[in-house]
């Protein structure tokens, strides 16, 4: 009876915490530092198959994704905006992915906020 | 027993699970009080959980008893990292930081916005804007805007069209908050029973619009966003005096009932009470009036479930008395001794919105609107009586959602219709309803990038107009930096009101023909038209400061219109469309923001209006075929909270077309053409504060005049009497003054 009990519990405990939701919501960060990084981040981030949703902020470079989890992961869209330019913590763009970006967008050398200055 | 005990244990470790933290983030605002701060990053710290306050600054995360460090974090406030043991209700206070203080913004607002990125020619007017304009109502509030043209005050009743693309109000859908708004009786006066004051913005679509508001527009669609009770001021007082004695005031009320509930009360007076005849031909250059217009608004926001509803209340009683000098309503109502008119309008609105948006999924949201009117003109115009009843409802559902992702989005809904009206044209009674259920899909896809394609279809089933579908098209691309390549196509439908909307011809002595034989109103076939336009917007840096460029060419294809032909003097002959009936039009426009604080907008317009009357292809009476528009702006840096403005507004139209007086008696035939004509307008605005402003002004401060506007002023009961033939300012140069304080 009670390992019954505990079986119950820990199934629970599992669904609770592995269930794939159709609409999970998650934010992280990513580098960047202006309007034109910012469509950029948020295009890469909708290529991204069972990504529903996705604003990146400017000032602190939060990116917030409504995904499918069925269908996607956080890494799959990491890579995705490495693929771009942007980096994450977890994953680096290369050299010639951040190469590819526009000068105004080079945020490894300087990162704050100049969309003031020029729109996109 | 003991599995009951474990059940229990079980529970709550289920419900911990799930638990949440909820929180309320504040600023300190400038009288030093506390105020909530939308928009907040709030997330635990080296986690992906995080969410952002919603508009009255509150949140909802996710907890769980791992997670200790919760970051709020906000552009020009400290970051402050919180130490969350339980997950009570938390209430933070953010301190703004010092280093940001030091950074100016030196980009500036612009008063009127042209998107970029929208598919739509779509036009923003802001509230700055409408204030160059300090009078009155809706109609006055295009003057400082090129897209829409405001003819001159009408001779009898004073009012004042606007024209879209070269054509009139009725093929304009005009909406306030999305609810169609100027339609069926208040068309010809429907404008000035908006008080300028109530209006938050307007937005104002070229070509043909979304489909999600119905089928009738065809050159175009303007929505008014009025005020809102919970971000209007606590309280706003206008007062408005102008030279020929026209007096307004509109008083604000804005109050907070509770943290969801807001109420506004708004009220607007205005007066003419003195006669006036400039031009010395025994008539009032303008009616004396009075109006009295209310209205009620309720607003319930509750950001965490993601709910927000309008109930709106809204009286309108107008009295209008035009005609001779000599004229006394008591003793000449209806009679020959003098030449009058009267025009009571009495109207009530009631309407209610409801909008939820999923606080989870931010694309979906579902609103439901309804509105019920009841308009009621009773009028006189020498002896002409004309009196007209319209009740109103209209509903509207609508839902948004996404398609895979937020690249593709998706309105869908129905709207129901239901239009009731009782004419008496002197002795003739027309009476009809008209009853349309209709369901729209809209579909967009964005890019985010170069490509934005709206391409919306709805069908209808209407009781007089059928069973038709109503496509729209609007698609933007941004071929290079700063551009915006547009096209749109589409198609609408509607029944002209054929005596509302030429209520201008009851002030003459024509016959009115109606020649028709179909089922539809008045017998006359449905107006049916395609719009089709392409505008190109182009932004670019001239010395250094914003400019921006934008042409546009729309075209209007009449497949049926009624036509309201004017050619013969003696008559009005509204008859159905034989051949063709088009306006295309024209315009190049130009911002520029020469210097600090200095705006300049100048626009050409070139319109070919053309229809096929019975006498031939003529051009539509009454309409420039070249315009020049010119606004200069200028307002001094802010100082103390307080500021100089000054505006000026030039406008130039080219020869109009008068229509054919030939076959009247040589003293009361017109020239082909109306001479060009000019005008300026002129306002300074001095802030003293926050609270207090006063403004000056002059209205065609070059006194320009038309000299006869009325034609047979001498015989207003005889055959040539006509007051129709108005082309330019009656009477002359005027000047204003008021104030606005608001708290």
């Amino acid at each position: 009876m009670k390992n019954t009990i505990l079986g119950i519990l820990f199934l629970l405990l599992t669904t609770v915490t592995y269930a794939q939701e159709k609409n999970k919501k998650m934010t992280f960060e990513v580098d960047g530092k202006c309007d034109m990084c910012k469509v950029r981040i948020e295009k890469a981030a909708l290529s991204v198959s069972g990504v529903k949703y996705a604003q990146w902020d400017i000032p602190t470079h939060q990116l917030s994704l409504i995904i499918d989890e069925r269908k996607t992961n956080p890494m799959k869209i990491k890579t995705a905006l490495v693929g771009v330019g942007h980096d994450t913590k977890e994953l680096k763009a290369t050299q010639e992915a951040y190469d590819s970006v526009h000068p105004c967008c080079k945020y490894r050398k300087d990162d704050t906020d100049d969309s003031k200055e020029h729109k996109k | 027993m003991k599995s009951i005990l474990y059940i229990v244990v079980i529970f709550p470790i289920f419900l911990f699970s799930q638990e949440k933290l909820n929180g309320l983030v504040k600023e300190i605002n400038e009288e030093g009080g506390k105020e909530p701060l939308p928009g907040v990053n709030v997330y635990w710290l080296n986690t992906a959980v995080g969410t952002i306050t919603d508009i009255n600054g509150e949140f909802t995360i996710d907890y769980t008893a791992a997670y200790t460090k919760l970051v709020i974090s906000y552009v020009g406030f400290k970051t402050d990292t919180l130490t969350i043991t339980k997950p009570n209700k938390l209430v933070h206070t953010l301190q703004a930081s010092n280093a940001l203080d030091e950074v100016t913004v030196t980009s500036e607002k612009q008063t009127t916005v042209k998107s970029y990125l929208q598919a739509a020619n779509v036009v923003t007017v802001s509230s700055d804007e409408l204030l160059k304009a300090a009078c009155c109502n809706l109609s006055e509030s295009f003057e400082t805007n090129p897209s829409i043209d405001v003819n001159f005050a009408d001779a009898v009743s004073g009012t004042r069209q606007i024209k879209m693309l070269g054509l009139t109000t009725p093929y304009i859908l005009i909406t306030t908050e999305n609810i169609p708004s100027i339609r069926g009786a208040s068309q010809a006066f429907g404008l000035s029973f908006i008080p300028g004051t109530w209006v938050e913005s307007i937005q104002i679509t070229k070509g043909a619009g979304s489909v999600v508001n119905g089928f009738e527009s065809i050159a175009g669609q303007i929505n008014a966003e009025l005020v809102k009770p919970s971000t209007d001021d606590k309280l706003f007082v206008n007062f408005y005096g102008a030279s020929n004695t026209r007096l307004e005031l509109n008083t604000h009320l804005n109050t907070k009932v509770n943290d969801k509930w807001y109420t506004g009360l708004y009220l607007h007076g205005n007066s003419h009470n003195k006669k006036h005849d400039v031009n010395d031909d025994g008539f009032l250059d303008m009616p004396l009036y009075h109006q009295i217009n209310i209205m009620n608004r309720w607003q319930y926001i509750n950001g965490e479930k993601g709910f927000v509803s309008f109930i709106n209340l809204k009286y309108l009683n107008d009295e209008k008395q035009a005609g001779e000098l000599n004229f006394n309503p008591d003793t000449d109502k209806l009679t020959t001794t003098f030449w009058g008119s009267e025009i009571d309008t009495q109207r009530y609105e009631i309407a209610t919105k409801l909008g939820y948006v999923n606080p989870n999924l931010p694309w979906q949201s579902l609103g439901v609107q309804t509105a019920y009117s009841g308009h009621k003109q009773e009028s006189y115009f020498g002896l002409n009586s004309y009196n007209i009843k319209h009740n109103s409802l209209y509903a509207n559902v609508i839902y948004n959602t996404i398609i895979n992702n937020s690249k593709h989005k998706l309105k869908t809904g129905v709207n129901y219709t239901y239009d009731d009206y009782d004419e008496l044209v002197n002795t003739i009674n027309y009476e009809r309803t008209e009853e349309s259920i209709g369901a729209f899909f809209e579909y967009n896809y964005d890019d985010l990038d170069k490509i934005n394609l709206t391409a919306g279809i709805r069908v209808d089933n209407h009781n007089i107009l059928g069973t038709f579908f109503t496509p729209r098209l609007h698609v933007r691309y941004t071929p290079w930096d700063k551009s915006a390549l547009r096209a749109s196509l589409g198609r609408g439908k509607r029944s002209a009101n054929i005596f509302a909307e030429n209520q201008q011809l009851f002030a003459t002595s024509r016959q009115i023909n109606i020649t028709g034989n179909s089922s539809g109103a008045y017998n006359l076939n449905p107006e049916i038209a395609w719009n089709y336009g392409v505008s190109f917007l182009q932004g670019f840096n001239l010395f250094g400061k914003k400019a921006d460029i934008t042409l546009d060419y729309y075209k209007t294809n009449f497949k049926n219109q009624v036509v309201v032909d004017y050619e013969n003097p003696g008559q009005i002959s509204f008859y159905n469309l034989e051949r063709d009936s088009y306006a295309n039009s024209f315009q190049a426009e130009i911002n520029y923001k020469a210097f600090k604080g200095f705006d300049m907008r100048l626009a050409y317009k070139y319109y070919d209006v053309k229809t096929t009357y019975f006498s031939g292809k003529l051009e539509k009476p009454l309409v420039p075929k070249n315009r020049l528009f010119a606004n200069m702006s200028y307002e001094t840096d802010i100082k103390n909270d307080a500021q100089w403005k000054f505006d000026a507004t030039f406008n130039w139209l080219g020869k109009q077309r008068f229509s054919s007086t030939i076959v009247n008696p040589i003293a009361y035939q017109l020239p082909n053409k109306t001479p060009a004509i000019a005008t300026l307008n002129i306002q300074v605005t001095k802030v003293f504060s926050k609270k207090f402003e006063v403004y000056l002004g002059g209205e065609n401060i070059t006194n320009v005049r038309q000299s006869n506007p009325i034609l047979g002023t001498d015989e207003p009961f005889g055959a040539n009497f006509d007051t129709t033939f108005v082309y330019g300012p009656i009477f002359g140069s005027l000047y204003y003054t008021g104030i606005r304080f608001k708290i």
